[in-house]
């Protein structure tokens, strides 16, 4: 009885969670412009949005273009610069290491506004024009502190003597942290870099102080735009719900890994 | 062993450069009027301005009134989840913690168009429900997380002691299981309290919020006010997490 009464709660929670979603999926196959009429089963808005073909909106897939590759980019640069950091900062001791982890922190602490008002404020006072390189520099800011993050651990769990062993065994530094640190530290420079880059994905506040004047957007500020205007532009209906989907199958696959990893950890 | 601790040294910069100096930057900016001097008219244009504190206000009111709804729903289903009397399979959790990773600005747009369809009026009643919608999973997963790492047996040594199982859940789950809420308090009270996209989204621009004045401001070239504005919302940004940082003390020193 309990049992089936907890059951309803979670289920009922999930219903009305996923019920905007659900909403916006099924209008995806139709063609209206308008959400919420229904005028028969189409997938036209897909095609549309493969073939780019829509009225004065070619910007979406430019926006969608802007946001993978600040997003691929955002998150390789982070990963470099994390993954060397978190080892720079594993074999630190005392004063330093605190202060370099709280600034470490800070960005992961601050709301998204305060990130972004911030970066606008440093570009303006040394009178950077914003744009592209400013979003990217902004997006590895508030991403490598999760991929730090990610790789200690990893480095706390290693241990420290196989590193040195290459280096007596006649390994240079370059190649012992190719072939003996980056292989154990995988699996943290991995998930460190699945979060940044999803976080660049997800971000608007960072971008929209950072992006300048010059109308660049990504995906988050065309949206933010496109529903000011009233009026959301129909494709996106089915962008979201691809979207959705895309990332439900990758939060399965990481599940599964985690899994056999935890599985395997236990043998 | 020691020389590899400037490998740190690269990031090291870059985190001055684009964490440490930025914000400097807004301390410097919020007490300087337009042509560079120092002055605290920014401030007292805030604390003067009868809409400007009325907004604030309501930001305050309403990430509160969010982060209590989103308590009351979440720890129950957090409980449940955990629970593996009542919930065994995976899918469930997943299914609780996928909307994290969806654009915040697409769900939050979803859902107030649900609102359009079905005819409600946007207002503060859309505003609140929207917000715990958007909210509501950054609840559930770090108390769900924290009950479900917690060791049974302290609720097995209560029962064992005589305590109902009302008691074991109000006297031994409920207090261990603190640091989950509090950061779950962390993840839901800051983003509503600094938002600003996602309260026109769902209030059809008719509420606004402190953080739509603060961009407002600096999109208006406002970059005075607008760092101090932003500077009022660091200092209640700063008041929450000490409220972690102080917890994380009691429990180390009860321990």
């Amino acid at each position: 009885m309990k049992r089936i009464f907890a059951q309803c709660y979670i289920w009922l929670l999930l219903i009305i969670l996923y019920a905007p979603i659900v909403f916006i999926a099924v209008f995806s196959f139709t063609e209206s412009k308008v959400l919420g009429n229904w005028t028969g089963f189409s997938t036209k808005l897909y095609s549309n949005l493969f073939t780019g073909d829509m009225q004065g909106t070619g910007s979406l897939m430019l926006a969608i273009e802007n946001t993978l590759i600040i997003a691929l980019i955002a998150a390789v640069v982070s990963t470099l610069l994390g993954t060397i950091a978190a080892i720079g900062i594993h074999n630190m001791r005392g004063k330093t290491k605190q202060a370099i982890t709280l600034l470490n922190n800070i960005p992961m602490l601050n709301p998204d506004i305060i990130t972004g008002v911030s970066l606008f404020l440093l570009f303006v006072f040394l009178h950077i024009s914003q744009g592209y390189l400013t979003v990217v520099l902004a997006h590895i800011t508030f991403c490598t502190p999760y991929v730090v993050l990610n790789v200690l651990p990893k480095l706390t769990q290693m241990n420290p003597n196989v590193y040195e062993a290459a280096l007596d065994l006649g390994a240079t530094p370059f190649q012992a942290l190719r072939k003996v640190l980056i292989p154990l530290l995988k699996p943290g420079m991995i998930s460190g870099f699945i979060m940044a880059f999803t976080m660049s994905l997800d971000d608007f506040a960072v971008t929209f102080f950072t992006r300048g004047t010059i109308g660049l957007d990504t995906l988050s500020t065309y949206i933010y735009t496109d529903a000011r205007k009233g009026g959301l532009t129909p494709e996106l209906r089915p962008l979201i719900t691809l979207l959705f989907v895309g990332i439900l199958i990758l939060l399965i696959v990481i599940n599964i890994r985690q899994m056999r990893n935890s599985n395997t950890e236990e043998k | 062993m020691n020389k590899r601790s400037s490998w740190a040294l690269p990031y090291a910069i870059f985190l001055v450069l684009f964490v440490a100096l930025p914000l400097i930057l807004i301390i410097l900016y919020a007490f300087q009027d337009g042509s560079g001097n120092f002055t605290l008219a920014n401030f007292t244009k805030f604390f003067t301005d009868a809409d400007a504190i009325g907004t604030f206000a309501l930001s305050l009111e309403v990430a509160i009134e969010n982060t209590a709804i989103c308590i009351l729903l979440g720890y129950p289903a957090a409980w449940i989840l955990a629970n593996k009397k009542y919930n065994r399979s995976a899918v469930t959790i997943v299914l609780f913690i996928m909307p994290m990773w969806i654009n915040a600005l697409m769900r939050t747009l979803a859902t107030a168009e649900l609102f359009h369809m079905l005819g409600i009026q946007l207002g503060k009643g859309t505003l609140l429900v929207g917000m715990v919608y958007d909210y509501l999973p950054f609840m559930i997963y770090p108390i769900y997380n924290i009950l479900n790492k917690m060791d049974k047996s302290y609720m097995e040594a209560a029962a064992d002691l005589g305590a109902t199982p009302w008691q074991v859940f109000w006297k031994v789950q409920v207090p261990l299981s603190m640091p989950g809420v509090i950061s779950g308090v962390m993840m839901v009270f800051m983003p509503t309290v600094s938002t600003f996209a996602i309260s026109e989204f769902l209030t059809n621009n008719k509420i606004k919020l402190f953080g739509t004045i603060i961009q407002e401001n600096i999109n208006s070239s406002m970059w005075n006010y607008g760092a101090a504005l932003s500077l009022v919302m660091l200092v209640i940004i700063g008041m929450t997490s000490l409220l972690q940082d102080n917890k994380k003390e009691v429990s180390g020193g009860t321990v």
